[in-house]
């Protein structure tokens, strides 16, 4: 909470997403969002499924051209930059995708590398030490000689935050850090965060809808869903819970279903 | 300076940007380096060889590091900071960070330095050990070439056994299955099969031309052509192309299928893999590779007749010399060995699929050993041939 006042007061804006209209050919996905992110907080994106968390989330990053609106990092507008401008902006975040996307053909150590080796002209003991530490930072120091085939689900996902940090960016998005994890690892990487967040002051844009890591780590959420397209509610996911009038965002954090359940067998899903 | 925070975002414009920069003077016991400036991951290179060099030929082991002036610092820094602390402990002596900002240094201390040790160089091994080590790598090569026969050989069986099951239950394959493959692998490889086709009767007619000629000699060209394409470039070029077109597409879709976990759900559901997914593709084949066969003699025939009506021949001369130069005995030999052929490429690109091991480069493999073991196993079967065919007096 007391963070929360702080930042609020005082941090800037790091991520600003103006009047965004997201289509997936045909299909209308989020109509007309807005919503700020500011410098050191933990964002979360987050809504059931299919309500366009990762269509956001891949417009936020410049993947999908968005059909109307402005997504600006750093003060630039990332949908109209191009060239060198484009690169600049790419440069301030990492991306931790769902299923890691970790290069299959290289160890760990040389997909932390990679980026090292494109972007920057430090000699290469120094590579592989930075290398190292990112792997360290995440708990794989020992697997650096590892290929991505021969470790777990969860393991994949830390390295692939490694990865994302090799440059030390400001920004990290992370999609669905904990999906398909054991409760166990999935708070470990809540840490993890917590802690990249405290000791880096880095900003962590997450889409996820695990509920113990929502209320574990997020400083604001915003929620989107499918019916209406747009946000239905922002805010401390702890006061929405608690206060919020819509009974959308209360059967999301109550983990109630939309209908009563039905007697007798059911008709979907068959 | 003391509004320092480690995000680069904040640090002034590049035109005032202010160096990075290391001095090095001589210390008490070894080195004292001065660093200043950014400490980034994008101007660090030359910092970073220059600090390093410093203390590794210092007189002393002791490495002191004034760190007053640095302004901001990110992973790389503080990289640059846990190496001159090894290398000042790997030669004995002590290491001290003075002046680093508490904010600064707390990037410093969220790395572990135990954690990124440098590595032992590995122990240099002995002529025992080595003969050892060479024994036993012999060893391990030599029972996986065993284990991939075995494979093979397994995999023949089951392909066999699912083709004949094909024949004793013809209502349980999936027909549908057969016919995409079909199209796939038949109907849409039929213009590149009448192209070469075209191409090779040409090129042949035209170069046996040359030769001929000196003898007057060009009207035997037919018969040349017709023995050559009926007997062995229709079966053996055609088994080249499904190599390259439908071998490698097998391996890639099965080996995609592997991957992705698709063919352990087959096998979970009861299913075996090689009824569902090799049996429709090899059956496929075999019903198209006689029709692709035919289409390349049809073309190799128009490529010759090309070059015989150039030569001023009627084209009646030239089928009359073709027929009556080839037997029956010619075309069903070049058809049996055709769907020899087939299997075999058609086998190796399904089995180099399910062979797929973990990740995308997997696939690349087995869709290049699919297509390179088929063009090999296409030439032995074709000399097995031509040495039985002699003997049988074909």
């Amino acid at each position: 909470m007391e963070k929360n006042e702080q930042s609020a007061a005082q941090a800037e804006t790091v991520i600003r997403v103006e009047n965004l209209t997201c289509t997936y050919g045909q299909d209308l996905i989020i109509d007309d969002i807005s919503f700020e992110v500011k410098r050191g907080e933990i964002f979360i994106i987050l809504g059931g499924s299919g309500c366009g968390k990762t269509t956001l989330l891949k417009h936020m990053i410049g993947l999908y051209p968005p059909k109307a609106g402005r997504v600006l990092i750093g003060g630039r507008d990332f949908v109209s930059a191009q060239g060198r401008e484009r690169q600049d902006i790419l440069r301030h975040f990492g991306v931790m995708y769902q299923s890691g996307a970790l290069f299959g053909s290289m160890n760990l150590l040389e997909n932390v590398r990679l980026p090292l080796e494109e972007f920057t002209s430090l000699p290469g003991e120094a590579m592989d030490l930075v290398a190292r530490m990112k792997l360290s930072l995440v708990g794989l120091a020992d697997y650096s000689g590892h290929m991505p085939s021969e470790i777990s689900g969860g393991m994949r996902k830390r390295a692939a935050i490694a990865r994302a940090l090799a440059l030390d960016p400001e920004i990290l998005f992370l999609d669905e850090p904990s999906a398909g994890l054991d409760p166990v690892t999935s708070a470990g990487l809540d840490d993890l965060i917590k802690e990249l967040n405290a000791s880096l002051k880095m900003t962590f844009v997450i889409v996820t809808h695990e509920l113990p890591s929502i209320f574990a780590i997020a400083d604001r959420v915003i929620m989107l869903d499918k019916g209406v397209k747009k946000i239905v509610a922002q805010g401390d996911p702890r006061e929405l819970r608690e206060k919020s009038e819509n009974p959308l965002v209360r059967r999301f954090f109550l983990r109630e279903p939309d209908h009563p359940a039905q007697k007798g067998p059911r008709q979907e899903g068959q | 300076m003391s509004s320092t925070t480690p995000h680069p975002q904040e640090t002034p414009p590049d035109a005032a940007r202010p160096k990075t920069a290391v001095q090095a003077t001589p210390g008490p016991g070894g080195v004292r380096l001065t660093l200043s400036g950014l400490l980034e991951t994008e101007v660090l290179g030359p910092v970073w060889t220059q600090a390093l060099a410093a203390a590794r030929t210092a007189p002393g082991p002791d490495v002191e590091v004034e760190a007053r002036e640095v302004l901001c610092l990110d992973g790389a820094g503080a990289a640059l900071i846990l190496r001159l602390r090894q290398v000042a402990e790997a030669r004995g002596g002590r290491f001290s960070l003075t002046g680093l900002s508490p904010d600064l240094a707390r990037m410093v201390d969220i790395f572990d330095p135990a954690a990124v040790a440098p590595l032992p160089p590995a122990a240099p091994l002995s002529f025992g050990q080595r003969l050892r080590v060479d024994i036993e790598d012999m060893g391990v090569w030599t029972v996986r070439l065993l284990a991939a026969w075995a494979g093979h050989i397994a995999f023949t069986g089951e392909m066999t056994a699912a083709l004949f099951q094909a024949l004793l239950h013809p209502r349980r394959v999936r027909w549908k299955d057969v016919l995409v493959a079909a199209e796939k692998t038949g109907v849409n490889s039929l213009p590149i099969v009448g192209l070469i086709g075209f191409l090779m009767g040409l090129i042949m007619s035209f170069q046996s031309a040359v030769t001929l000629k000196r003898f007057g000699g060009e009207v035997f060209i037919p018969n040349g052509l017709g023995l050559l394409c009926f007997r062995e470039l229709s079966a053996l070029i055609t088994a080249i192309l499904l190599a390259g077109r439908s071998g490698s597409a097998f391996a890639a879709e099965i080996g995609t299928m592997k991957v992705n976990e698709e063919v352990d759900a087959l096998t979970t559901m009861g299913l075996n893999p090689v009824r569902f997914l090799v049996g429709p593709k090899i059956m496929a084949t075999l019903a198209v590779m006689p029709i692709m066969c035919l289409f390349f003699d049809f073309f190799c025939l128009i490529g010759g007749a090309v070059v015989m009506l150039s030569l001023g021949f009627p084209l009646a001369t030239y089928t009359s010399r073709v027929f009556a130069s080839t037997s029956f005995t010619d075309f069903w030999g070049g058809m049996v060995k055709a769907m020899v052929f087939a299997i075999l490429v058609a086998g190796v690109g399904c089995r180099r699929g399910l062979g797929t091991g973990e990740g995308a480069s997997a696939v690349g493999d087995s869709t290049t050993s699919a297509v390179v073991l088929g063009i090999i196993l296409v030439a032995v079967a074709d000399g097995v041939f031509a040495v039985l065919f002699f003997y049988l007096g074909l």
